[in-house]
């Protein structure tokens, strides 16, 4: 099955719908709430950074039996040290996004913690792809 | 304890989940950042805050928590208690701090 989200950028508080809705799919599809967590809190790390980031972006989600596959793609700045952008506590998010909740520089390393693999392509000035995919732990 | 105990102990006053009370809860978290909630999945069920928008319902929503608790009497706008009404998360808020409230709910057997 294939889902695909469009992110509006301008939008903070709707943030988290795209990543709510595959949540919410997964479960009906009666995946291990375990897997439905961790897959649900990638996409919505991945969602906020589009968002806080990048100006939004759109969200293709793969789900088969045995792997959920999430692939996040913005046109925003891209990353200029992903090395640096994956450490704990690593941010160049505004005070003004800290007052919103965010920016705490744990986004990107909480995707790693929770996904099986992950893969980011980015380049300044043209944007940024993360690619996760969450085993399901399902034969196929 | 259930949600109708931590409403008690925080002297807090619910906002929308009325019906959930008889819920169950073991864990909760305190924090005004998000991803720091989202780092841990321990099957936490209350979130204390003193940060109130839409994500923190959203965050609540990810992590499977059913409570949240306002610190410092701040109160949700309406879109927020639509989606935590949607979502199931009983809403609720404290005139107390968010380190009182967090001290008094672990005195009272919530852990972290
Ligand atoms: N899609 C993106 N486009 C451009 N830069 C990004 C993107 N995602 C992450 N970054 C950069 O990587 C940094 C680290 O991201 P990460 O998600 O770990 O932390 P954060 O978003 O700053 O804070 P938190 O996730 O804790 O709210 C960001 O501050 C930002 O500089
Ligand atoms: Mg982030």
């Amino acid at each position: 099955m294939k889902l695909h989200f469009e992110v509006p950028g301008d939008d903070f508080t709707r943030a988290g719908e795209a990543s709510g809705e595959l949540k919410r799919k997964l479960k009906r599809l009666g995946f291990d709430p375990d897997v439905v967590r961790r897959a649900a809190i990638a996409m919505y790390e991945g969602e906020i950074n589009m968002v806080i980031h990048a100006g939004g972006g759109v969200v293709d989600v793969e789900i088969l039996p045995d792997k959920i596959t999430i692939i996040l793609t913005d046109y925003g700045p891209g990353i200029e040290d992903v090395d640096k952008a994956m450490q704990e506590g690593f941010s160049t998010a505004p005070d003004n996004i800290r007052m919103l909740g965010f920016g705490a520089g744990m986004g990107l390393p909480n995707i790693k913690k929770y996904t099986d693999t992950l893969n980011i392509k980015t380049e300044v000035g043209k944007g940024t792809v993360l690619t996760m995919t969450v085993l399901t732990n399902k034969q196929a | 304890m259930t949600i109708a105990d931590v409403r008690d102990i925080l002297n807090a006053f619910v906002i929308t989940g009325q019906e959930l009370l008889d819920k169950e809860v073991h864990n909760a978290c305190g924090s005004d950042m998000m991803s720091d909630v989202l780092a841990f999945v321990k099957d936490q069920s209350v979130l204390l805050t003193g940060l109130v928008n839409a994500q923190v319902v959203r965050t609540a929503e990810m992590m499977d928590m059913v409570c949240i608790v306002f610190v410092r009497g701040k109160e949700p706008g309406e879109d927020i208690k639509k989606l935590a009404q949607e979502r199931g998360i009983v809403l609720m808020k404290t005139p107390l701090r968010m380190f009182p409230a967090c001290g008094l709910l672990y005195n009272a057997g919530l852990r972290g």
